[in-house]
């Protein structure tokens, strides 16, 4: 054992010394996602905010007609703007974007008690439209409601005799597991900053050893092939580590700047969280790490080890897109797919959900056969003559 | 001392090794001469048990290499073909690497590792990257690692491949005296002077086979050359004969 933890120093020795290994695997590897992360969530917060609260730009044509009307939009968030010529070609040629025509009888109309005519004039085809288009409808409706209600009273009429049917909408999301939905790709991002922790030091130590001519020399040393094996993967899985520490962490610190409240959405991305992923993703970090060092002694060059490991990557969009396509209920054989389970359980801390301790354990433990299976293919590999020969 | 016997090795069809036998002993500088391609190289990674015969057996101080492969190891000293150094670690902690990997106590191995720097004078490179290193250092730190652990059997693949005079000349002034420390030094090569310059007995190979075996003196009395090189190309030359090569 002695040899595994010489051959392991040299390896985190070595590695510490490049600037690119460090820059990958503990800078850019952990800090990208959440980074991207923040910027896509400020975009989608700022968008639905700004939608919301941003005042509504029409144009009028006929505000004379119907001071109140106009008064009673204003102060629902319309901004009227001055009339044009022709609305209908301003609108085609897209120099406005909404117009409210108020038609000629509309006053007449509406002291008679008749139904008084508005015009919205916009273009369906231009992205943004609709969403102005709803709220502009929205508050016309209203406001034509209330004045209904009002005319039914003043004839001694039950207002409730023109809305047959009560429409409530409760969701029952909690803001969590509203959060989850959008979050959805979180679980992904942090099984990558393994995947780019352990990357390098997987392919430089052994195709890359293989390739510089080192490999043979190492080989010849009076130390089992198994021990170098375990020492190179016990330094893979300690960049890995730290890789996933600082992932972690950063989406902890990224999780406080999100604006999580604004939106009734909330992440459980506190130090519960740290606390229960991180022991469970270990046996995870095993896992990715053996694969990756097995891929890297099976391929015949750096540059075919980096082909295979970057395509190994996409394996853990395989259960992240089964999570978030089919909200099955969490069940107990889940956690025994590695991979599944570790995403599954990151989910439910996601959702604030209690995860069994049972599923737990069981994910740990079938990852961890996983890990003795593929260590002993690689120790095949490393075993083989072909292993240190690169011509 | 080393002793081959009925070496044989094959890659496909290919009959890279065939019945080879010899014996290096203690105290001698024996050299592996023969063209590229005519086996040495398979020869010597059977003997430090990177690959394993067909059949055949090889005996290092008398332990048998198929059955103790990581006491033969300990017992060899190995410059292998493929030299690769760690360039981001300096020479003296590429060496200390190895002498680590041999089971060397610490104190043991600083010390080592020590005395062959100056033994090979690397003292002004000894704490130095080894990225941008000359060949001729390399070399020079790839034989002190694999002497750190003061083997009694020495391997060398090529040694001199690559080195300039100046390197060449140093390198067997070093091997000279690790004969004269009575060590068994067994290297490959298919340069002619080298053997004459160096070698205390010489095994010709060619085509995986061995074609004489003996000192300078008794291959040219054998061929009936006055030079070796002449004695050299008419061994070989019957070998392919032999072999209906040529």
């Amino acid at each position: 054992m002695r040899a595994a933890l010489v051959v392991f120093c040299k390896e985190c020795r070595e590695s510490l010394r490049d600037r690119r290994v460090l820059t990958n695997t503990l800078l850019l590897g952990p800090l990208l996602g959440p980074l991207i992360f923040l910027v896509i969530m400020r975009l989608v917060v700022g968008h639905e905010l700004e939608k919301a609260e941003r005042p509504l730009p029409v144009v009028v044509i006929g505000a004379a007609r119907a001071p109140e009307l106009v008064a009673a939009l204003r102060q629902l968030g319309m901004a009227a703007r001055p009339p044009v010529a022709d609305p209908e070609l301003a609108v085609r040629e897209q120099r406005i974007d909404l117009a409210l025509r108020i038609a000629p009888g509309f006053a007449e109309d509406w002291q008679a008690g008749r139904p008084a005519e508005v015009e919205i004039i916009y273009d369906a085809s231009r992205r943004e439209a609709g969403s102005d288009v709803e709220r502009l409808r929205a508050m016309l409706d209203g406001y034509s409601r209330r004045h209904g209600v009002l005319r039914l009273l003043a004839r001694g009429l039950a207002p409730g005799l023109i809305s047959p049917l009560i429409i409530a909408a409760r969701d029952q999301a909690t803001p969590q597991a509203r959060g989850a939905l959008l979050f959805g790709m979180l679980p992904y991002m942090l099984i990558l900053t393994i995947f780019i922790g352990g990357l390098w030091l997987a392919t430089d130590s052994t195709a890359g050893e293989r390739e510089r001519q080192s490999l043979e020399p190492l080989l010849i040393n009076p130390v089992p092939r198994d021990r170098i094996l375990l020492g190179k993967l016990l330094a893979t899985a300690c960049f890995s580590l730290a890789s996933l520490c600082l992932g972690l962490l950063a989406f902890a610190i990224v999780g406080r700047f999100m604006p999580t409240e604004q939106l009734g959405r909330s992440l459980a991305l506190g130090t519960h969280f740290v606390a229960v992923a991180l022991p469970a993703l270990l046996p995870l970090v095993l896992l990715i790490c053996t694969a990756q060092v097995l891929i890297a002694a099976f391929a015949r060059s750096v540059r075919e080890a980096q082909t295979y490991l970057g395509l190994a990557q996409l394996v853990p969009v395989i259960p992240s897109i089964l999570l978030s396509v089919m909200p099955v209920k969490a069940q107990l054989w889940m956690y025994a797919v590695p991979l599944l389970g570790q995403q599954l359980t990151l989910m439910r801390l996601l959702r604030a959900e209690s995860v069994a301790g049972l599923g737990l354990a069981l994910s740990a433990l079938v990852t961890l056969l996983a890990v003795l299976l593929l260590f002993a293919l690689a120790r095949r590999v490393y075993e083989s003559e072909r292993l240190a020969i690169s011509s | 001392m080393i002793e081959v016997r009925e070496l044989r090795k094959c890659f496909g069809a290919t009959r890279a090794v065939d019945d080879v036998s010899f014996v290096a002993r203690d105290g001698e500088i024996t050299g592996l001469l023969g063209p590229n391609g005519a086996g040495k190289t398979t020869t010597l990674r059977m003997l430090y048990t990177l690959m394993r015969p067909d059949a055949g057996s090889i005996l290092v101080d008398g332990r048998d290499a198929l059955r103790e492969p990581l006491a033969v190891r300990r017992a060899l000293g190995v410059l292998p073909d493929a030299r690769g150094l760690y360039k981001r670690l300096t020479a003296r902690e590429n060496i200390e690497y190895f002498a680590a990997l041999q089971g060397l106590e610490r104190h043991v191995a600083r010390s080592r590792t020590a005395r062959l720097l100056g033994a090979l004078d690397m003292g002004a490179i000894s704490d130095r990257r080894t990225e941008g290193f000359s060949q001729g250092e390399r070399v020079k730190t790839a034989i002190a690692r694999a002497l750190v652990h003061g083997p009694r059997n020495v391997l060398l693949d090529e040694p001199t491949n690559g080195l300039d005079v100046m390197a060449t000349r140093s390198l067997r002034e070093f091997l000279r005296a690790l004969r004269a420390e009575g060590r068994c030094v067994l290297l490959s090569t298919h340069v002619m002077q080298e053997v004459a310059a160096l070698c205390d007995r010489i095994v010709i190979i060619a085509h995986g086979r061995v074609v004489a075996d003996g000192t300078s003196d008794e291959l040219r009395a054998r061929a009936g050359e006055s030079q070796l090189e002449e004695a050299f190309m008419k061994l070989i030359g019957a070998a392919s004969r032999a072999d209906g090569l040529a």
